[in-house]
């Protein structure tokens, strides 16, 4: 499996999406810097997270513009699995690929700790190694997380089955407790109608093995490589 | 010609630095204050003349990149 991660000024994730994937691949991904204007022949492109351009404008914006967006459009279109990961969710709403927003923290403070996920469902490229319903531990680093779209998008979303993960506490209950950001739903995660595309606010490639606090994150790389190898 | 574009979240976008600065607000004693929101004003010096056409530039601009029109409205003013 050929992956390539993008790279934008501010990006400050795309090294620990990098040893994800290598542990994941055996293989290192092509790090592919936000102005060149074509991707290389991938498997998977990944928009990692961070602070692109600063957040200037709105969180993603100024990416969701850069040269190299148009091909990943292209490709996306094309049936090519993109992942965006934290600001790499962002830029993917920015751009289009995926429907909705991500909105100032319902607190307006930055997030930094760990929360719990439901995984909605298994039959995705990037969840045959979780448990449909399973909850897992993954790391949340973000101020703009916050998902919002209109009633008629998030309904969609919903019969859809597009919500690819949900804020949940212990017993996988998407309470208001358990909500870190305001997000609508308790969505921390989406797909494209495909499946193909999926943009999360939090961070699995951070917890890939237990020298890094733990290993929850992993069986998404190790999905991907099942998948798409 | 200038242009003055004010961007704002849409009613029922939830508005958590509004709703922080409305509180600051009663915090000091400033009764009365029922709602705030804000938003983002950005000006640009353009070389057009014609002032149609600078708002049909200045619209475009908006859609592709100043406004997220998911979530936000944005008013033009040319002088």
């Amino acid at each position: 499996m050929r992956a390539s991660v993008i790279v934008f000024p501010g990006s400050n994730c795309d090294r620990d999406i990098a040893v994800a994937l290598t542990a994941a691949l055996d293989q290192k991904p092509a790090m592919v810097w936000h102005g060149d204007t074509s991707v290389p022949p991938s498997d998977l492109i990944v928009l990692p997270g961070g602070f692109s351009f600063g957040d200037y404008l709105r969180s993603g914006a100024m990416a969701a513009q850069s040269p190299i967006m148009k091909d990943v459009v292209a490709k996306a279109k094309a049936g090519v699995p993109v992942l965006g990961i934290c600001n790499g969710f962002q830029v993917l709403t920015e751009a289009g690929l995926l429907p909705g927003a991500l909105m100032r923290n319902r607190d307006i403070k930055f997030l930094c700790k760990d929360v719990l996920l439901k995984v909605e469902r298994n039959d995705s490229i990037y969840t045959s190694q979780y448990k449909a319903g399973e909850v897992i531990r993954v790391p949340i680093a973000h101020h703009d997380g916050n998902y919002f779209a209109d009633d008629e998008t998030i309904k969609s979303l919903e019969d859809e089955g597009l919500v690819a993960f949900r804020y949940v506490d212990e017993t996988g209950a998407a309470s208001a407790a358990a909500n870190p950001n305001g997000s609508v739903n308790n969505i921390a995660g989406i797909y494209s109608a495909d499946m193909k595309v999926l943009g999360l606010m939090p961070h699995p490639e951070r917890l890939i093995s237990p020298a890094l606090g733990g290993s929850d994150g992993a069986p998404m790389f190790k999905s991907l490589t099942e998948a798409l190898s | 010609m200038k242009a003055r574009i004010t961007v704002t979240l849409k009613n029922g976008v939830l508005d958590p630095q509004g709703k922080a600065i409305e509180h600051a607000l009663t915090g000091l004693g400033f009764e009365g204050v029922d709602e705030v929101k804000q938003g983002k004003l950005i000006e640009l010096d353009l070389t057009d003349s014609d002032a149609e056409a600078a708002r049909a530039r200045v619209t475009e601009m908006c859609e592709k990149l100043l406004a997220n029109t998911v979530i936000e409205n944005y008013a033009i003013e040319l002088e």
